[in-house]
């Protein structure tokens, strides 16, 4: 499995427990029994959200290939951060963050967001949060090869304007949570 | 000691995952003062790291504006916008 990340410093405890939320590596994921680990002996739990992310079908080559790329260290560190950020503003009970690495193909799983918490909004609104900030800070990147040639993927504006609803000041992406 | 360069997906493809400067060999003090030094090193450079393409930049594994201040072994790092999930 991964191999101990070692983070530059500084490392806070709240980061050094978010990490612990964090897997970057080539396995597959099991998404029930993330979810089972993620409720395991929490009985205040009253809500679960997952989002999982798949390699969808964008050539009708069947040998298509998508690899990510990341940057080891940071990536997780970037995580971590994202979680440190969810936490403090969203009240869920546990998170937990799985990204991939290297070869996909086509229908592969490539991400996973969980999030527990006592009432569903705030489980919601967390797992969204992370998935839109994931998608523009941690540093991963897609390649697509496909019938003899390969691209990397472009970053796109909507990533941007979905990361940028939960900015400071905007509540458009934060529906007043703690509703059960 | 010396800065430690290192760059990723397209970048990466050009310029070779890392490479190492010392601070000695350039008058660059910000990571935006380096991006403009490494342009200068070779056509390579200048394409891989030209500025038009919107790179990112990190330093030691955190993302940094251009005003960042360089010191003695530090982990820069350029990359283009990022595309996961």
């Amino acid at each position: 499995m991964a191999t101990p990340i070692v983070l530059a410093p500084p490392v806070s405890e709240d980061l050094r427990q978010a990490l612990a939320c964090v897997r970057v590596s080539p396995e597959d994921f099991d998404l029930g029994a993330e979810v089972a680990a993620l409720r395991a002996g929490d009985a205040q739990v009253g809500a679960v959200v997952s989002f999982v992310g798949t390699v969808r079908e964008w050539s009708p080559d069947p040998a298509a290939v998508m690899t990510l790329e990341h940057y080891p260290g940071m990536t997780e560190r970037s995580l971590a951060e994202l979680i440190v950020q969810a936490r403090q503003r969203f009240d869920v009970r546990g998170v937990r963050v799985v990204h991939r690495v290297g070869p996909l193909a086509v229908t592969d799983q490539i991400v996973l967001v969980a999030v527990s918490s006592a009432h569903r909004q705030q489980a919601f609104d967390c797992a969204a949060f992370l998935m839109d900030w994931l998608k523009t800070q941690a540093p991963f990147w897609k390649k697509e090869a496909a019938q003899g040639e390969s691209r990397w993927v472009e970053a796109r504006d909507s990533d941007g304007q979905a990361a940028a609803r939960w900015q400071a000041g905007s509540e458009a992406g934060s529906t007043a949570g703690g509703r059960p | 000691m010396s800065l430690t360069i290192r760059y990723f997906a397209a970048v990466r493809e050009r310029l070779g995952a890392q490479e190492s400067v010392s601070l000695a060999d350039t008058p660059a003090r910000t990571v935006g003062e380096l991006h403009h030094w490494l342009l200068g090193r070779s056509p390579e450079h200048a394409r891989a790291l030209d500025p038009e393409r919107g790179l990112r930049t990190a330093c030691n594994q955190a993302l940094c504006d251009a005003d960042q201040a360089l010191e003695d072994g530090d982990e820069v790092a350029f990359f283009p916008p990022v595309t996961g999930g």
